[in-house]
């Protein structure tokens, strides 16, 4: 039971053109900023916009082709939606919120009414079955909300944000046990999220879409480790610098030269390449550092942001750069904006692969 | 939406009331400005009044044997079932019609939406000349409906119907379309996602949330039917036991007997001011809320 999604569809001046698919069991996390199209793209798979083009299949089952003329509407289609701010209906109690698909799809009262009973037991919301909606915080509205997307045994659940509409303060909490009861269903899962942090709890697999179209695709560990756009390597922390490679050395648009020798048995080839250097690889000194390390420069701190057992130290000079040091370091330094120090980075801490 | 649902369930009232246990002694930023305040007590003297007038001219001691005359029965029983047909006729197209006006994108669907509430705005009378014209036995409907049909609207019982519908459906159109559009569809994709069809989806979704306001909208072209006048009078003329409904029959009765006139009029107002008591702020609130 696997996905196959090839998607292009058109809002506005707004276009989605993306290809991927979804394996077995599999839990995929789009990943993208506000307005990349992620949403659009669950809107599509779920049946409430039919694709321009391309072709949407779950096994051989054909969803939608418009090529073929193939279009499933979104009530036939074995695909259960988790919404961003749950849209449970409000005139309905929790149980009968869960009843819903069953009721809608010609089961009788009763006996939807046990399944819904059973699958809020699950949840661990037996005592909520009666409350309506807004009785319900965020948690346990989302916890309905998953009960309901699962009652009708959807093949794919697709979950819109599911951790938007909650505060900071319960966010974590929700976010393990959506993680527990994600891990019952067997089926496959995609979630769009804007959170790294979301994808990695939740997730097998990344799939980063920016401005409609798929940017990069790989587990999380992969993704952090080579970002392949500036958006990526924000989200996931990481100095990400752009130039031509040459011989193991990066030089970039405005000239400055990164020796990058990542002792890999396979040197990344000469051309348009990546460096990425994490914020931890970065050293920073009073003074200019005498020694084996091959990339050091002056650097001007822009500003500090402390955090309780790290600090983040932002520099410009030859490259922009990201660093992260200890409080004792920031210390023992003495930074403030303003202050030029010296940055420096081993050869074999940074990552070059091409573009 | 929940929040959206609450407050239009619950009386406006109760919220921007002042502090508990005072009631009726309005605080803080509750307290009108003087003038405003004389302006308001002018404008419920300004209802109050009339209301008075009648009591204290209405004649107490014959009052029973007067409603008992002959016809004010009838014709209050016309009104009641000619006003309730109407009502129904507006919910059962009306209702369609507002979906049509809300949900449907089309070319000149203002004009189509002007052309569906012209009769708010028209006098009664022309109203009903324009349906005489039109439904008459020689309108340019009419003949066919009496031709291939036999059927005959004008002076009729049906045909007091269909000029209170007239009259009555733009105001449940209008209510219903405003709560339609207000209404977050994405809870309707919800349910289609959930299996349901479009039929089920508004049954059971749509409907339930626009409920308050196709009840102020009920309510609204009700009152609108039972008091429609010109239409009536126009289109199906004034015959007692057919057509006579209780307007006209106060009207009529001011010219020969006005303390039946008196009356009649008091029924009307005590059967309309029940229906407001009962239905209270409550659903009447839900205009005010959605249209604000």
């Amino acid at each position: 039971m696997s996905l196959a999604a090839q998607i292009s569809l058109s809002i506005g001046t707004f276009d989605l053109d993306v290809q991927f698919s979804v394996e077995p069991g599999e839990v995929v996390a789009l990943l993208g900023p506000n307005g990349a199209g992620k949403s659009t793209l669950l809107r599509a798979l779920a049946g409430l916009a039919p694709i321009d083009g391309g072709r949407i299949a779950i096994d051989d089952t054909v969803l939608d082709d418009p090529a073929a003329d193939v279009f499933v509407t979104a009530d036939a289609r074995p695909v259960g939606v988790v919404f961003q701010d749950y849209l449970l209906f409000a005139h309905l109690s929790a149980l009968e919120n869960v009843a819903f698909g069953l009721r809608a799809r010609g089961m009788p009262r009763a006996q939807a009414n046990k399944v819904a009973a059973e699958r809020l037991g699950r949840m661990g919301l037996s005592d909520h079955a009666g409350h309506r909606p807004a009785q319900l915080s965020g948690g346990q509205a989302q916890r309905v909300a998953l009960a309901r997307a699962l009652a009708t045994q959807p093949r794919l659940l697709l979950l819109d944000e599911p951790l938007a509409a909650l505060d900071a303060g319960t966010r974590a909490e929700v976010r393990t046990d959506l993680r527990r009861h994600l891990a019952t269903f067997a089926g496959m899962r995609i979630l769009v999220t804007h959170d790294p942090i979301d994808a990695y709890a939740l997730a097998d697999r990344v799939i980063v879409i920016e401005d409609g179209r798929v940017s990069q695709t790989g587990s999380l560990a992969e993704v952090t480790a080579q970002p392949r756009s500036r958006y990526v390597a924000d989200l996931v922390g990481v100095n990400l610098l752009s130039g031509d490679l040459a011989h193991g050395v990066l030089t970039t648009p405005t000239g400055a030269q990164i020796v990058s020798l990542d002792g890999a048995a396979e040197p990344t080839p000469d051309g348009s390449a990546l460096v990425a250097i994490r914020p931890q690889s970065i050293v920073l000194h009073p003074e200019q550092p005498l020694g084996s390390t091959r990339n050091v420069w002056p650097v001007t701190v822009i500003d500090i942001d402390q955090y309780a057992d790290r600090v983040r130290v932002r520099l410009d000079g030859p490259v922009p750069l990201v660093a992260e040091i200890t409080p004792a370091a920031l210390a023992a330094l003495a930074l403030q904006p303003g202050s030029r120090v010296w940055a420096a980075v081993k050869a074999s801490e940074t990552m070059a692969y091409p573009s | 939406m929940s929040d959206a649902t609450r407050s239009i369930a619950s009386p406006p009232r109760r919220g921007r009331q002042g502090r508990p246990g005072r009631p009726g002694r309005p605080v803080g930023r509750d307290r009108l400005p003087a003038l405003a305040l004389v302006l308001a007590m002018i404008a419920v003297a300004f209802f109050a009044l009339p209301l008075m007038g009648l009591l204290w001219k209405a004649p107490w001691s014959n009052a029973w044997s007067l409603l008992h005359k002959a016809g004010s029965l009838t014709a209050l029983r016309l009104s009641i079932v000619c006003s309730l047909w109407a009502t129904a006729l507006s919910i059962m197209f009306g209702v369609p019609l507002a979906w049509l006006l809300a949900r449907v994108e089309f070319r000149g669907r203002g004009i189509v939406r002007a052309l569906c509430t012209l009769s708010m705005v028209l006098p009664p009378v022309v109203g009903g000349v324009a349906l005489f014209f039109a439904l008459g036995r020689r309108g340019f409907v009419g003949q066919y409906l009496d031709r291939w049909f036999d059927i005959r609207l004008p002076f009729t019982t049906a045909g007091v119907v269909v000029a209170q519908t007239f009259v009555a459906m733009p105001f449940l159109v209008l209510t219903v379309e405003a709560a339609l559009r207000q209404f977050d569809r994405r809870f309707e994709d919800a349910a289609r996602t959930l299996g349901a069809s479009r039929w089920y989806v508004f049954r059971r979704v749509t409907l339930p949330a626009i409920r308050p306001a196709l009840v102020a909208g009920a309510v609204l072209a009700w009152a609108r039917a039972l008091g429609e006048f010109g239409a009536t009078i126009t289109f199906a003329g004034n015959f007692p036991g057919t057509t006579q409904t209780m307007p006209l029959a106060v009207y009529l009765a001011l010219e020969s007997d006005p303390a039946q006139a008196i009356v009649l009029a008091l029924v009307m107002i005590v059967m309309s001011f029940a229906v407001l008591i009962g239905l209270r702020d409550r659903w009447l609130g839900a205009v005010t809320t959605r249209s604000a």
